[in-house]
C-alpha cells in the first residue's frame, strides 16, 4: 500500500512537471483549429468540433507568409552553414592550443545582450546601403550561431583522443590534413549537435530581424509579431501562424532530442 | 602556408615531448583566423564603436557632436532609467529563483527510472526550444482577463480572476511565469548532468547510518551538486537580465512603463526615439552590470570549488 501511494505521488509529480508544456502547446493547436466564435467562447471550448482549416488558409491569403518562410529558411541555413564553416576549425584550433583567452571571448559574446550589437551595426549597414536585403540579418545572426558552434566544438574536440592525429602528423601529414582527414570525420556527431542547436536558435531569433528587416525581408518571428500589432486581433489566424513558426523547431527537437540534450548539458548554450 | 607548416612539423627527436607539443600547438592559430575575423568585425568593432557613440549626442538623421560624459550623467538622473534598473533586478531575482527551485526538483524526478521517462523528458524540454515570439502570442491570448483560458482555469479551483499582464502590480510576476516556463528545462538539464556524475558510496554509507532521504539530499546531494548549481545560476542570471522577446511581445513595457526593463528601455531609446548616443550609454552601463554580476557569481563558483 505504501509503495503504491509512493508511486502515485511520483506519477502526480511527473504529470505536474509536463502539464504546463502540454497545456500551452495543445491550446495553441486548439486555437488554430477553431473558428473565431469558438475561440472567444467562455467557458472556453477545448476540442475543435469540427476542426477547421480556415485559419491556416487565411494566414497565407492575408500575409506574405511564403516569402517570410523563405526568408527564415535562407537566413537560418546561411547563418548556420557559415558558422559551421568557420566555427568548426576555430573550435579545433582553440582546443588544440588550449587557448582559454579565446574561449573567454566566445563567452563574452554569449553574455552580451543582442541589442548592444545592433546600434552600431544598424548604422554601419545604413552607410553600406545594405538595409532592405537579407545580408545584414544573416551577418547579425552569426553573432548567435558562431559562438554556439565554437563552444560546442571546443568541448567536443577536447574530448577526442589526440593519438590518431599525432600518428598522422608523424607520418608527415600537415596539420590541415590531420584536421581534414582524421579529426573532422571523428567530429561528425559534434558537428551534428552544433548544427541543430545553431539552426534552432537562429530560427527562433527575433530581435535582429525586427530591427534590421524591411517589409520584404522579415523573418517568421517578426512577421508573426507584426500580425499582433497591426491587424485586428483575431485569435485563430494568430495561433495558426504561431504554430507554423514553431512547429519545425519542435519537430526537430523531438527527432534529435538525444543530440540536443547532449549539446545543451555540455555547454549551456543559448542564443540571443 | 600549410606546406611551410609541414616542413617545420617534421619530427626530429620526439624524445622531449612537451616543447614539441607546444610548437605544434602554436601553429593551430590559422584555424582560428576566420572566426577571429568574424568576432572582431561583428562583436569587437561594435563594442568600440558603442563606446565612441556613448560620448556623443547622436540622432539618426540629425547629425552628431561630442558631449563627453553627459549621456552618462543624464542617465543616472533619468528616473525612467533608474526605475527600469530596479524592475530588471526584481524580474531577475524572481526569474532566477523560480527556475532554479523547479529545475532542481524536476532533475530529481527525471533522475529516477520510470516508464515513459524519455518521452516525459522530451516534452519537458520542448518549451526551451520553442520560438519565444510564437509562444508569447499564445500566452497573450491566455492572459486575456475576460476570455482567457487561465482565468477560466483559476475559476475551476475557486480562485478569483487575475488581471495578469494588464495590471501594473501583477505584470512582472506574470512575465516571470512565462520565463519560468521557458527556462526551467535548462536548469533541469544542467542539474541532471550533475546528478549523473554523483558517486554512489556516500549514499550507501548514509543509509547504513540511518539517514532519512531528506537528510541525505541536504547533506550529500546538495553539496556535491553545488558546482553544477552555480553554473546553472550564472547562466540563468545572465539570461534573465537579458530577457527581451517575451516582454516585448506581450507588454512592450506596459501597462504604462510598469514592465519596462533595461533592455526594453534600451530598445525604445535606440530604435523608437533614435537617441543612438544615449542608447549607447545604456548599453555600456547595462553590459558593465551583467559582467559585474557574472564575475561575482564566477567568484562564488571558485569559492564553492575550493
Amino acid at each position: 500500500m505504501k509503495r503504491f501511494l509512493e508511486k502515485l505521488g511520483f506519477g502526480v509529480a511527473v504529470l505536474f512537471l509536463v502539464s504546463p508544456a502540454i497545456l500551452v502547446f495543445l491550446w495553441m493547436l486548439s486555437l488554430s483549429l477553431k473558428n473565431e466564435l469558438d475561440n472567444t467562447a467562455f467557458p472556453p471550448i477545448f476540442i475543435p468540433n469540427p476542426p477547421v482549416w480556415d485559419n491556416f488558409i487565411s494566414v497565407f491569403e492575408n500575409n506574405n507568409f511564403l516569402l517570410y518562410t523563405w526568408n527564415s529558411i535562407v537566413v537560418s541555413f546561411t547563418a548556420t552553414g557559415l558558422a559551421i564553416l568557420i566555427g568548426v576549425p576555430a573550435g579545433y584550433g582553440i582546443a588544440k592550443m588550449q587557448a582559454n583567452k579565446a574561449a573567454m571571448l566566445i563567452l563574452i559574446a554569449r553574455i552580451t545582450p543582442g541589442l548592444s550589437y545592433l546600434i552600431p551595426l544598424f548604422l554601419l549597414f545604413q552607410w553600406l546601403g545594405l538595409t532592405g536585403t537579407l545580408t545584414p540579418i544573416v551577418i547579425t545572426h552569426l553573432v548567435i550561431t558562431v559562438p554556439i558552434v565554437v563552444w560546442v566544438m571546443i568541448g567536443f574536440f577536447e574530448g577526442l583522443p589526440g593519438e590518431l592525429e599525432e600518428a598522422a602528423l608523424v607520418d608527415g601529414a600537415t596539420i590541415w590534413q590531420a584536421f581534414r582527414h582524421v579529426a573532422f570525420p571523428l567530429a561528425m556527431p559534434g558537428i551534428t549537435v552544433a548544427t541543430i542547436l545553431s539552426f534552432i536558435f537562429s530560427w527562433n531569433n527575433f530581435i535582429f530581424a525586427m530591427v534590421l528587416a524591411g517589409r520584404e525581408t522579415r523573418t517568421l518571428p517578426v512577421a508573426v509579431n507584426n500580425m499582433l500589432t497591426f491587424e485586428q486581433i483575431s485569435w485563430g489566424p494568430l495561433a495558426a501562424a504561431a504554430l507554423m513558426v514553431t512547429l519545425p523547431v519542435l519537430l526537430l527537437t523531438l527527432a534529435a532530442q538525444k543530440q540536443i540534450i547532449a549539446g545543451l548539458t555540455a555547454g549551456g548554450v543559448k542564443g540571443g | 602556408m600549410s606546406g611551410n607548416a609541414a616542413t617545420h612539423s617534421a619530427p626530429l627527436a620526439p624524445a622531449v615531448a612537451t616543447p614539441r607539443r607546444r610548437n605544434y600547438a602554436r601553429r593551430y592559430w590559422m584555424f582560428v583566423v576566420p572566426a577571429g575575423v568574424v568576432v572582431i568585425s561583428v562583436i569587437l568593432f561594435p563594442w568600440l564603436f558603442t563606446l565612441f557613440m556613448s560620448t556623443h549626442e547622436w540622432k539618426i538623421g540629425g547629425g552628431h557632436h561630442f558631449v563627453g560624459l553627459d549621456n552618462y550623467r543624464k542617465l543616472f538622473t533619468d528616473e525612467r532609467f533608474l526605475w527600469s534598473m530596479v524592475r530588471t533586478l526584481y524580474f531577475t531575482a524572481l526569474a532566477v529563483i523560480g527556475p532554479m527551485v523547479l529545475g532542481v526538483a524536476a532533475a530529481l524526478v527525471f533522475n529516477r527510472n520510470f516508464p515513459l521517462r524519455g518521452l516525459a523528458r522530451t516534452i519537458f524540454i520542448l518549451p526551451m526550444m520553442a520560438t519565444p515570439v510564437a509562444v508569447a502570442l499564445v500566452w497573450t491570448m491566455m492572459f486575456h482577463p475576460q476570455l482567457g483560458v487561465l482565468n477560466w482555469l483559476l475559476s475551476q479551483f475557486g480562485i478569483p480572476p487575475s488581471m495578469w499582464v494588464y495590471d501594473a502590480k501583477t505584470v512582472i510576476p506574470t512575465l516571470v511565469m512565462v520565463e519560468i516556463w521557458h527556462w526551467t528545462p535548462l536548469v533541469m538539464l544542467i542539474t541532471l548532468g550533475g546528478l549523473a556524475s554523483l558517486p554512489q558510496d556516500p549514499y550507501e554509507a548514509a543509509k547504513i547510518d540511518g539517514a532519512s532521504p531528506l537528510q541525505s539530499f541536504w547533506h550529500i546531494t546538495l553539496p556535491l551538486l553545488a558546482p553544477f548549481l552555480v553554473v546553472a545560476l550564472i547562466i540563468r542570471t545572465i539570461d534573465a537580465l537579458k530577457a527581451f522577446d517575451t516582454i516585448y511581445v506581450i507588454t512592450q513595457g506596459g501597462p504604462g512603463t510598469s514592465s519596462e526593463t533595461i533592455n526594453i528601455f534600451l530598445y525604445l531609446q535606440g530604435f523608437a526615439y533614435y537617441n543612438m548616443g544615449y542608447a549607447s550609454a545604456v548599453v555600456v552601463v547595462f553590459f558593465t552590470m551583467i559582467v559585474g554580476l557574472a564575475s561575482l557569481l564566477l567568484w562564488t563558483r571558485k569559492r564553492v570549488k575550493a
